[in-house]
Order: C-alpha cells, then sequence, then structure tokens
C-alpha cells in the first residue's frame, strides 16, 4: 500500500489537495498515481492567472511509455505552477506529496465533496492495490 | 486473460507489471523503465521474448520458397548460422510482418516473426510454402530470452558447457548455432551487442534465475521499445504495416531488386514505386523542445505537407524525445510537431539515434 499522508484531500482519480495557510490549495497526484505511471520524464503545468473549472485537465504527467492528464478537483485561479518539473519531473516519483506538487490554486466558490485519507485508502483497496 | 510464456509465474514473483502485448500477457517493466534501459546500455539486461513466433521450415524447396517468400534475398546466405533480416510483403508491397531468417542448411532454415501477426504469417507462410513442398513446424517447445548489453555475452555462456561456450563467443554479429537442446545467436533489438537465446519451455525459469545470478537485470518490454528505437530500429505495427511499403518505412535497404531475375510476392508494386519514387519516407526526429513525441501527432513540414510520428519516446540515454515520423519525401532539417494543440521544434536526424552505449546525435 502507497503512503497517504492523513492531513491531505483525494479525489477519486488520484489527486491530492493540501490546504494551504494563505488559503490557496496546493494540488497533485498521489503516490499511488506516480507508481502506477512509472518513471516520470515530463510535466506540464498551468501557468499563473489560468482559471480552472472544477474536472478541467490542468496538468500533463508523461511517463517513459505514456502521456496521462491530470484534472483539477475544483475550480480557481492558478497562483503557481511547479516550475522544479521542469527539469526534474522524476520529483513526482520521489516525494508525490512533498516537492513533487503541481500547481496552488485560489478556490473559486465552495469545495466538493472529497475523500479524506481513510476514504482514499478505502478505494485504493477496492481497486486491488 | 492472454496467452503465457514459461516465465509468466516468475515475472509475477519479480514484481513485473503486464500488460497485453499481441494477446500475450507480458511484463512491460520491473521496478523501474528507466534502470532496466541503463542496464542494458551500461551492464547486461534479459528479456523474455517467448512471444515472439519460432517457425523451423524444412525440405529441399526451401531456399527457393524464401527467395519467393521474402523481400530479402536468402541466396545471399552462404554460411551456415547466417541471419537476415527480411520484410515479408503482400501483392501490393505491403509489409505483413518483419522477420529474421536463419540459414542452417541446405534444406532447412528458421524464422523468427513478430507474436501480433503470429496466426495471419502462419497462415501465410503455409500457403505458399506447399508449392514448394517446404514443411511448416513452429516451435512452441521453445522458449526465448533476449540477452543484450556489452556484458551480455560473458554473462550469458555461464549458461553453457565448455566447448559450446566457445562455440557461442566465437559467433560473428548476426550469426547463429546450435547449442545444448536449442539455439543461440548474436542478434537483438537494442544496438547493444548480446545474444538471443532458444531453449526447451521448461529450462526458461532456471536459465533466467541463472542469469539474474550473474548480474542480468530482468527488463519489461517497456525498456525493449526505448532500446530499439534509440537503436533506429522499426516496430511493426507502429513504422510498418500492410497499408505501407519499405521505401517509405526506412526499409528500401532490406529489399533486394538484385538480381532482377528473382520473383518475390510484392517485387512488381515496389518496381513501379521505385520507378516512380516513393512519395513518403521515414525520418529520424529529435524533439528540440521539452515534451515528448507520441504515435499519430501530426508533423508539419516547412514548405508545405504533413505527416505523423510512427513512434515516439523519451529517450532515457540522450534525455531527450527521439521518433520517426513518416513525411513528403524530399530534403528537410526541421519540423514541427503538434503536440496537444503546441507546436514544438523537432530535427531531423539519421537513425541510429544511439548505438552501444553512445549517443550519436550532436
Amino acid at each position: 500500500m502507497s503512503q497517504i499522508p492523513a492531513d491531505l484531500q483525494y479525489t477519486k482519480s488520484h489527486e491530492w489537495m493540501r490546504k494551504l495557510a494563505d488559503g490557496t490549495v496546493e494540488i497533485g497526484i498521489t503516490d499511488h498515481a506516480q507508481h502506477e505511471l512509472g518513471d516520470l520524464v515530463f510535466a506540464e503545468v498551468p501557468e499563473k492567472g489560468r482559471v480552472l473549472a472544477a474536472g478541467e485537465a490542468c496538468a500533463v504527467v508523461e511517463s517513459v511509455k505514456a502521456a496521462s492528464d491530470v484534472y483539477c478537483p475544483l475550480a480557481g485561479e492558478v497562483t503557481a505552477g511547479n516550475s522544479e518539473l521542469a527539469a526534474t519531473p522524476e520529483l513526482i516519483n520521489q516525494d508525490a506529496f512533498g516537492r513533487g506538487w503541481l500547481l496552488r490554486l485560489r478556490p473559486a466558490g465552495a469545495a466538493g465533496a472529497f475523500l479524506s485519507a481513510a476514504e482514499y485508502e478505502q478505494l485504493l483497496r477496492a481497486e486491488g492495490s | 486473460m492472454g496467452r503465457r510464456t514459461p516465465l509468466y509465474e516468475l515475472h509475477l514473483s519479480q514484481g513485473a507489471r503486464l500488460v497485453d502485448f499481441g494477446g500475450w500477457d507480458m511484463p512491460v517493466q520491473y521496478a523501474s523503465q528507466l534502470a532496466e534501459h541503463h542496464a542494458v546500455r551500461s551492464a547486461a539486461g534479459v528479456f523474455d521474448v517467448s512471444h515472439m513466433c519460432i517457425v523451423d521450415l524444412t525440405g529441399a524447396g526451401t531456399r527457393e520458397f524464401l527467395r519467393y517468400l521474402l523481400a530479402n534475398d536468402v541466396g545471399r546466405l552462404a554460411q551456415a548460422g547466417k541471419a537476415l533480416y527480411s520484410c515479408m510483403l503482400n501483392e501490393t508491397g505491403g509489409v505483413i510482418d518483419d522477420l529474421i531468417v536463419y540459414f542452417l542448411s541446405d534444406s532447412a532454415f528458421r524464422l523468427v516473426v513478430n507474436a501480433g501477426t503470429r496466426e495471419k504469417d502462419l497462415h501465410w507462410i503455409r500457403r505458399h510454402a506447399q508449392a514448394f513442398g517446404v514443411a511448416v513446424r513452429e516451435r512452441t517447445d521453445w522458449a526465448m530470452l533476449a540477452v543484450q548489453g556489452p556484458q551480455a555475452r560473458q554473462k550469458s555462456v555461464s549458461l553453457l558447457g565448455g566447448a559450446e561456450r566457445q562455440r557461442a563467443l566465437a559467433l560473428p554479429a548476426f550469426f547463429g548455432c546450435d547449442v545444448a537442446d536449442g539455439f543461440i545467436s548474436r542478434t537483438g533489438y537494442t544496438g547493444e551487442d548480446g545474444f538471443e537465446i532458444m531453449l526447451p519451455a521448461a529450462q526458461a525459469v532456471d536459465a533466467w534465475r541463472a542469469l539474474n545470478a550473474a548480474g542480468v537485470v530482468s527488463c519489461g518490454l517497456g525498456a525493449r521499445d526505448t532500446l530499439r528505437l534509440e537503436a533506429g530500429m522499426n516496430l511493426y505495427g507502429n513504422d510498418m504495416d500492410e497499408s505501407t511499403h519499405p521505401f517509405e518505412s526506412g526499409l528500401g535497404w532490406t529489399v533486394a531488386l538484385e538480381p532482377g531475375a528473382r520473383s518475390f510476392i510484392g517485387r512488381e508494386a515496389l518496381e513501379r514505386v521505385r520507378s516512380s519514387g516513393s512519395a513518403r519516407e521515414l525520418i529520424g526526429l529529435l524533439l528540440e523542445d521539452r515534451g515528448v513525441l507520441r504515435s499519430h501527432q501530426k508533423v508539419i513540414v516547412p514548405g508545405g505537407g504533413t505527416g505523423e510520428i510512427t513512434s515516439g519516446t523519451f529517450s532515457p540515454t540522450l534525455e531527450r524525445s527521439i521518433g520517426f515520423a513518416r513525411v513528403p519525401r524530399g530534403p528537410v532539417a526541421r519540423v514541427t510537431v503538434d503536440i496537444r494543440g503546441k507546436l514544438l521544434a523537432a530535427r531531423t536526424v539519421k537513425p541510429p539515434f544511439v548505438r552501444a552505449g553512445k549517443s550519436l546525435v550532436y
């Protein structure tokens, strides 16, 4: 079983969200997701100022084998994309919940219903991981 | 559930991730595709290629049969054990499959064809073999391992006894010989030195374990794909198929139109293409911008015309993206590639990109 930090929220499509002190939300893909993708060699993150709808494709992560879209769990305006990933996409493999974050967002409106760490763990179990 | 090779359980026990490949459940990677790739470039790796189809052809008419069946000319094979790479074409010059043929004796040749084309290949071969009185036998009793890398040969011969060891080490490139109950050849699909080893299915697991014990890394089809693309080698189904002919697939060098008296399937169609000139060609590309080339991306050629990426990947050796593209024929130094709506710059490179561990791209 992958590690699943208790202080984050999760989606069924394997993104995580961390509420930051300034009211923005940091978003990435889970350790389980990076493991499924394999060695990442390219990441495309959104630019600051881009306005995203909930469920919109907001980033692309590519392993040696395939490209995968990352979907923005909630609507809002991008305050930062992780510029470190341009040169070192492997940070997502090495530290999916930390230095491998993809973007930060200032949420617009109310957040939807997300999974807790326990619920996400259940989801992974159900998927047979 | 797909077909399984004799190594299926071993792959699972080694933590392989399995995928469907041509109807077979095959390991795509073990721990890390990148690490497996680098192991082959720097030391040695082993691939399960038992899904590939080994076909033994026997009978006095075998050489004449193959001279008719294949676009390359087995008449060139004079020394026992010598291998030849060839396309097998249909009447319109489309590629039914690409394969390796080994000359064993005047009445025996061995083919290795792709897994995904097995059924249609066997059907086609049997259909045409009858007239030549050639017997066709698929070697489902054998497994096949590809051991590749600069240390591959030295590490592989630990599987063999003394005399056979010497014989295997003495094989020149693109030759094979019988060993014990199997066959070993100095061939591969990675651009590195190495062996491909055919052996009885029941011996495959022990051989794999012995190779691991000798320091040979288990490698999946993911690494096999990045290695072959760096080595400038085509993949059937991606870079050519029945809708494309060898001249637009970077395989003109494998078509033997001389001697002109040799009749082979597809010859008339290829002669027409050659006299009018192929409209398209397969080129190598190195992506200059950041991103990853993938098959089916659109390629825009300066001065008009478009083409398509046929194979693309991230090259672990070059740490850039490389690929093949089929484009209108003509000199072109630079193209743009549409990657998810962004137009990125790529320059043309004559494959191979990497050989024997060294980058050939400057």
